[in-house]
């Protein structure tokens, strides 16, 4: 399996993709903002579709609609946090531009009129990276994984209590536009390797799971990281093997059975983050 | 698109133009579709965003795509795999929501069934092989083609979905608003939610058929937020998400249908503008 350059790729790249999303996954679950992730996601389709529509670099376009989706949706809400209703609407907008871009693109630059620049923003290319590809995931992945630990225990006091944090004087607006720009980077990032569609299972099941398993949050996010990457590692290995399963649905569906096996384990119920008011 | 010596295009002559719309069979199911979905969209959507479940509701929208999938793959017709599949999704949703867990986690739970779902129609598309030329129809739908035969399954659907949540109406709004005091007062609250989200899954499944799995959700959520930002009044918020939701329909129809673009995106581009408009008029 090590023999194959593209594998080695994929692994390379993989590794630091689901490492960079098991860490910003772990708050965007602490902090209730697993919509916001999903809305990115097909902000970044529409992104990459808008930039292949137009003739531009892919990637930049990807990373300039996520980070700009980000902060419009720091942006839109009280204390950088916008309701659902407003993220839906964007969002559901977003797709329909998607779809515009789709149809310019597959009518007007390939002219073939088939979808396969949609089909591989949408479910990824991880198999297809190439040894500069892999450098620069492998570089942002870094990056941005550095960023989120730099800003780490003011984040974590912000999300865990948003009014004593602010009293205290953290900047806690200010940190909630960073983290949406920095999900943003980490969309972006992982939409090459698993897609638009699917990297919202890599941002949410690793760190579901990571909470059910421990309430400490620095441990959290450890296990948060390492089951991402885990799950990359155990799901590229399968569509190795099982050539019919592309590997972004093997790497969702492991990290998804990750985190269906914790469902059943009782957890310590801790009052802070436990809202008993729903 | 159509036949050239037939199809004249967009002239001056509106009233022209607008008779010309209903020239073609395939168009005059197209608008009839559209206006079943639309209104069957508003109802449900007008509920969904009240009850806050924007995001169990587009996660409801795409389970429709791995159901349309898994069908075309095991040959069984379509309709099945989007009805059996979303209703699933919407028991699966009814409990992750009854173990009324943080809303972090609840969420983390709703945002796995939705990867997994997309995963798995994934998987779905690549064994049938029909990569290329079904999953664009899969995900943001196509309006040409409908028959007959299916604009009437949608009429029947949309009675039935229409005709139960008006008759839950009440207690579902009350147990909506404030759930604590309707389960004090005997509302029985949780089997409300699970029937609600069946009945959000059912027209999902059904709408999902005509605007593709990724734009149902357009139709569901823009129209209701808008009429939720104008009005707190239940009825007639009502009535203008059905309203809102019926205009851009036909609106969009009538603009794809004299343009080479796709019709999801004049329908979310005029939802979403008519709900910038009025965030900014009721700000």
């Amino acid at each position: 399996m090590f023999a194959q350059e593209f594998m080695r790729n994929a692994l390379f790249a993989g590794t630091f993709v689901g490492l960079a999303c098991g860490l910003v996954g772990y708050f965007v679950v602490l902090r209730a903002q697993v919509f916001a992730g999903d809305a990115l996601s097909h902000v970044a389709f529409t992104g990459a579709l808008g930039a292949a529509a137009l003739g531009l670099d892919l990637l930049a376009g990807v990373f300039v609609a996520t980070i700009c989706g980000g902060l419009l949706i720091g942006l839109l809400g009280e204390r950088a946090r916008a309701d659902d209703v407003t993220i839906g609407s964007l969002f559901a907008w977003t797709l329909g531009l998607g779809a515009l871009f789709l149809a310019i693109f597959t009518t007007q630059r390939s002219g073939s009129g088939n979808g396969a620049a949609g089909v591989r923003v949408l479910f990824g290319s991880i198999f297809g990276l190439n040894g500069h590809d892999v450098r620069v995931s492998v570089a942002i992945a870094l990056a941005a994984a550095v960023a989120l630990l730099a800003i780490a225990r003011p984040l974590l006091f912000s999300s865990l209590d948003e009014g004593v944090a602010e009293a205290q004087g953290v900047p806690v607006r200010a940190l909630g536009l960073l983290f949406l720009a920095l999900l943003g980077v980490v969309a972006a990032e992982a939409t090459q390797a698993i897609g638009a569609l699917l990297l919202l299972g890599l941002l949410a099941a690793p760190a579901g799971a990571a909470q059910r398993l421990t309430t400490r949050p620095w441990l959290g996010l450890a296990v948060s990281a390492a089951l991402a990457v885990g799950s990359v590692w155990l799901g590229l290995t399968l569509a190795y093997v099982f050539p019919s399963i592309p590997p972004s649905s093997a790497v969702i569906g492991v990290a998804v059975a990750a985190y269906a096996v914790t469902l059943p384990s009782r957890r310590i119920v801790h009052g802070s983050i436990e809202s008993t008011t729903r | 698109m159509l036949d050239a010596a037939v199809f004249q295009g967009l002239s001056w002559n509106l009233l022209d133009d607008f008779r010309q719309l209903f020239t073609y069979p395939f168009m005059v199911n197209a608008l009839e579709a559209g206006t079943i979905v639309a209104v069957m969209a508003g109802v449900t959507g007008w509920f969904m965003v009240l009850r806050r479940q924007a995001f169990a509701g587009h996660t409801l929208s795409v389970i429709a795509f791995p159901g349309a999938a898994a069908a075309g793959w095991a040959g069984v017709p379509l309709a099945l795999g989007y009805f059996g599949f979303c209703g699933a999704g919407a028991l699966v949703l009814a409990a992750i929501a009854g173990t009324r867990r943080s809303l972090g986690a609840e969420s983390a739970a709703i945002g796995s069934l939705q990867a997994l779902a997309l995963a798995l129609g994934f998987v779905f598309v690549s064994l049938s092989h029909s990569i290329l030329t079904g999953l664009d129809s899969l995900l943001f739908g196509t309006f040409l083609g409908i028959t007959r035969s299916q604009v009437l399954v949608l009429l029947v659907v949309a009675v039935a979905t229409v005709a139960v949540t008006a008759f839950a109406a009440r207690p579902l709004f009350f147990a909506s608003v404030d759930s604590d005091v309707a389960r004090a007062s005997g509302v029985p609250v949780r089997l409300l939610g699970l029937g609600f989200l069946l009945v959000l899954g059912l027209s999902v499944a059904e709408t999902s058929q005509i605007t593709g799995a990724l734009l149902v959700f357009a139709l569901l959520v823009t129209p209701a937020a808008t009429a939720h930002r104008l009005t707190p009044r239940p009825w007639l918020g009502l009535t203008l998400a059905v309203a809102l939701a019926l205009a851009v329909t036909w609106a969009g129809l009538a603009l794809a249908y004299f343009s080479i673009y796709p019709v999801g995106f004049y329908v979310t581009s005029l939802s979403f503008g008519v709900y910038v408009l009025v965030r900014i008029v009721t700000r």
